[in-house]
């Protein structure tokens, strides 16, 4: 590999090469031997079809709104059907998708194998956990198909308690127990990251990606059984009145608030954490450089957990919390952007002078980047008190969180899967159709959310179904960039689908990258490793790679 | 610690503690103080103390729940990652409890 | 830390296989006591997220404590101090079977062990038992929050015959209204709590048929341990609903 060379990519002899005779994929046969696994990497290829599913369903809401908005007139739909269609949006997208997206899907795959274990430490409860996705998830199939849920995703009382006759109840009790499932994904990687480190794995020489997913995880752990109380609150007071969140009784709705985002202001680090933690691995490995200031990275990932119990208040600084306490959460909330910064500052420094090659995962990790820096910025402008009151509840808080988390997560979360297709199925993905997509995604992302920017800053509300026609033109730039986006959203699954049969086989380490994950067979044995793997050499070292090479190469000659 | 060997046990691992087995005397004396404080929380709930009377309760509550679970949990006797985890339990706890009161307690200056 | 771990496999194969020969031993884990620990760890972290879970509930009493006091006083005194401290007993007698349970098991002895569960059994199903008693009488007093709740015995509190005095402070309708947060918050926090006996006794008689069967006879005790965990924080967050929600104020005339 020469530093002028435009690609690292490193596949075997596809005239003689072949998948491993034994893996994990065809370990045991049968639908049961799936249903049934104890094993992390079927875990995770499991969980990665379910969110595939509830992915597209989430984005199919999102296309419908996206075309009522295309006229200022509520035409398409009746505006309690658009009430059903945000909500449901919301409720998949957050509960279903992006919480579990990376830890539960990669994070599942790889945490093992990144350390050197065999299994996570539970692995029934891992199994467990995936049960109960399914269960929350049918919950909330079933509040869709029986009618549908108009409380938007935060169940916001006294409306969900007492105004509206839709299924709040069901939808609650599947966020409820998709609830437990995050917590047990996270219990197991939290004792899996301590307990099943192989030898001379310590904590830094550990892959970014398993501090990030451990950060998340500790949010998970800490965050989620708040919103579990809340939510079985919201449940009893909609079914037996207890009056502890009805004014009218005596109750404080600010109280639900408070508890609500306890839990949910922490759920968007559960989610953007791990994201940031593919991103390292992108960067650095397209860059052959080690991650600049690992330290650095590793511990705002720990920041930015810590510092997420402290905010939440700012989503409700309109909402008659005191001034005095806005002030200090305010302050607080601007505090999250330094973790967040030297995440975006360390990786333009691992790009400084390093051999930078564009393959789709090191595209979208760019996307990433660029998108995040929009999004975290814009989190600042909400951050300041007297700005919040002009731009919340607005499309501009819309476009904020689009941009952290579509422009964000997802591209996070395709890029990771891009990165570790090989990894996963032992095949490539088509090269220059990924590439395409990846850009596609770029572009019709930054149509659809970008106008939204302005809309909201002209005023222009959320969550209603018509506005006045002087806002139609960005609309529709914004529906339109939306088609774009479904298109980059849909490419990848057609082309990852066909690659399943046809894509060129991966061999081992087609990056070239210095993880554990790629010293083993793709796709891995059920047990990861043969031997225990005994780890002598700092993350992300591509001089010990190279020098491993070498050595092969002379064995072998 | 710089053990040069494959440490399957993972005994050099400092998150690692010796099991210990816990006699029956302890938990008999944990028991009995146990007991002793319900008691005492009981009668201070009968004499008029203003202020102090909620503080000796969940003051007391605090004693017994860390007695239990340095004894009965054998906290004590654990390493110190669980030692850091039982704290961060109660410290994000709090964390929930003062943030949340600075809000209501400065809404209406006085009235707490 | 020591970042110069190098290994050597060959010394310690033997002493891996000596481990692996355990029938309750799972292929992940290299060690018995590897396994013992992750275990462990992990029902500290399911305890974790526990705490928080019951924190919710204990930060809305907080607010409405401070708000409605003289609700919650008046509330308060509607529960019964002998049935109550009887029951913290109770609970940590079972807490302490439970301890010696523990032991039990990791000195070996089955019959102790079997003896000592079903003790902790008999005196979680005898607090349930009090605690029934208790929601009974909130029933027929109408004092169960809900369309039936009665506020007049906090309007005109009855008079105690023995002192021809009134046995409370009679509160505004309003503030009477309010004890209705109080006994939502009481039995949503006791509810939950007894929530966690019933699911914790279940587990009980399964561990107790497990041992009966003598899975715990031979130095394999993270079982009964993590259990006891369990229990023993379902005991601690009864030892702060006691006074709580029992003793806000027992002195009248203050």
């Amino acid at each position: 590999m020469s530093a002028t060379s435009s690609t690292i990519v490193n596949l075997p002899d596809q005239r003689t090469a072949t998948l491993p005779k034994k893996n994990y994929i065809n370990a045991e046969d049968g639908l049961l031997s799936w249903l049934l696994t104890g094993d992390h990497k079927r875990i995770a290829m499991m969980y990665l079809f379910s969110i595939t599913i509830f992915f597209f369903l989430g984005g199919a809401f999102a296309g419908l709104i996206r075309l009522e908005l295309l006229t200022p007139q509520p035409d398409l739909v009746a505006s309690d059907t658009y009430n059903k269609l945000f909500s449901m949006h919301g409720i998949i997208m957050v509960f279903l998708f992006l919480v579990p997206s990376v830890p539960a899907t990669l994070g599942n795959f790889l945490i093992p194998i990144m350390i050197g274990a065999k299994d996570l430490a539970f692995p029934k409860i891992n199994l467990l956990s995936w049960y109960l996705y399914w269960i929350g998830g049918l919950f909330t199939l079933a509040a869709l198909v029986l009618g549908g849920v108009d409380t938007g995703w935060t169940f916001t009382t006294p409306l969900s308690t007492h105004y509206l006759n839709t299924h709040v109840v069901t939808a609650g009790l599947g966020v409820f127990i998709i609830g437990f499932s995050s917590i047990f994904t996270g219990l197991n990687f939290i004792v899996t990251i301590h307990r099943m480190r192989a030898p001379g794995m310590t904590w830094f020489r550990m892959p970014l990606f398993v501090w990030s997913n451990y950060a998340a995880s500790i949010l998970m752990v800490l965050g989620t059984p708040v919103l579990a109380i809340t939510l079985v609150l919201v449940v009893l007071e909609r079914t037996i009145h207890i009056g502890v969140f009805d004014p009218t009784l005596g109750g404080d709705p600010l109280l639900f608030q408070h508890l609500f985002w306890f839990y949910s202001h922490p759920a968007v680090y559960i989610m953007i954490l791990p994201g940031m933690g593919v991103i390292s691995e992108v960067i650095s490995t397209f860059s052959r450089k080690r991650v600049f200031g690992y330290t650095a990275v590793a511990f705002s990932s720990v920041a930015i957990a810590v510092f997420g119990f402290f905010v939440w208040e700012h989503h409700m600084f309109i909402m008659g919390v005191s001034n005095y306490s806005a002030l200090v959460f305010s302050l607080l909330t601007m505090l999250v952007a330094v973790p967040s910064a030297i995440k975006v500052f360390n990786w333009a420094f691992t790009l400084q002078k390093g051999s930078i090659t564009f393959e789709t995962p090191m595209l979208y990790a760019f996307a990433f980047i660029g998108l995040f820096t929009i999004g975290g910025l814009t989190g600042v402008f909400l951050a300041s008190l007297g700005m919040d009151i002009h731009l919340t509840e607005t499309y501009f808080i819309v476009a904020h969180f689009h941009y952290v988390m579509v422009g964000g997560m997802l591209m996070a979360f395709l890029g990771g899967v891009h990165f570790w297709w090989p990894k996963m199925t032992g095949r490539m993905y088509p090269e220059s159709i990924s590439k395409l997509s990846a850009v596609t995604s770029f572009i019709g992302f930054n149509l659809t959310f970008m106008p939204q920017f302005i809309l909201g800053y002209l005023g222009m509300p959320r969550r209603y179904h018509s506005y006045p026609a002087e806002y139609q033109v960005l609309n529709v730039l914004s529906t339109a960039g939306a088609t774009v986006l479904g298109i980059g959203f849909l490419m990848p699954l057609i082309y990852l689908a066909w690659s399943l049969k046809y894509g060129a086989i991966a061999g081992n380490n087609p990056w070239q990258a210095t993880g554990l994950e790629w010293q083993i067979q793709s796709p891995p044995l059920t047990e990861n490793f043969i031997e225990t793997p005994v780890i002598d050499y700092e993350a992300y070292d591509y001089e010990w790679l190279a020098h491993k090479t070498e050595q092969e190469v002379t064995t072998v000659g | 610690m710089s053990s040069q060997h494959h440490d399957p046990a993972n005994v050099t691992n400092p998150e690692h503690a010796e099991h210990r087995i816990v006699q029956p005397g302890t938990y008999i004396a944990v028991y009995v103080t146990l007991l002793i404080f319900t008691g005492v929380t009981v009668a201070a709930a009968f004499i008029d103390l203003h202020i102090f009377n909620p503080i000796i309760a969940v003051a007391i509550a605090c004693i017994k729940a860390v007695i239990v679970i340095l004894f009965f949990m054998h906290v004590i006797f654990q390493t110190k990652l669980i030692k850091l985890t039982v704290a961060a339990g109660f410290f994000t706890f709090l964390i929930l409890i003062f943030m949340t009161l600075t809000d209501y307690m400065s809404r209406a200056w006085g009235l707490w | 830390m020591d970042n110069t771990i190098v290994a050597t496999h060959h010394d310690t194969h033997a002493e891996e296989h000596h481990h692996i020969s355990l029938p309750q031993h799972r292929h992940h884990f290299e060690t018995e006591e590897q396994q013992r620990e992750a275990g462990s760890f992990g029902m500290w972290l399911f305890l974790l997220t526990e705490i928080m879970f019951f924190g919710g509930l204990f930060f809305a009493y907080l607010l409405y404590r401070n708000w409605y006091n003289p609700a919650f006083v008046a509330g308060s005194n509607q529960l019964s101090i002998p049935l109550g401290t009887v029951n913290t007993a109770v609970l940590i007698t079972s807490g302490f079977f439970m301890a010696l349970g523990v032991w039990a098991a990791e000195v070996r002895k089955k019959g102790l062990l079997v003896l000592f569960l079903l003790l902790t059994i008999l005196t979680g199903l005898v607090f349930l038992g009090v605690k029934y008693v208790e929601y009974s009488e909130k029933f027929e007093k109408h004092h169960v929050p809900g369309a039936s709740f009665d506020i007049s015995e906090f309007v005109n509190p009855p008079v105690n015959p023995k002192t021809g005095k009134l046995t409370e402070e009679p509160l505004s309708p309003d503030m009477a209204q309010k004890t209705q947060i109080f006994f939502s918050l009481y039995f949503a926090m006791t509810g939950m709590h007894a929530l966690h006996m019933i699911i914790g006794i279940v587990l009980l008689c399964w561990l107790t048929w497990r041992a009966q069967r003598g899975d715990f006879s031979s130095g394999y005790v993270a079982p009964i341990e993590n259990f006891g965990l369990y229990w023993h924080f379902v005991d601690i967050v009864w030892i702060f609903l006691f006074p709580l929600l029992y003793l806000i104020n027992r002195h009248p005339g203050a």
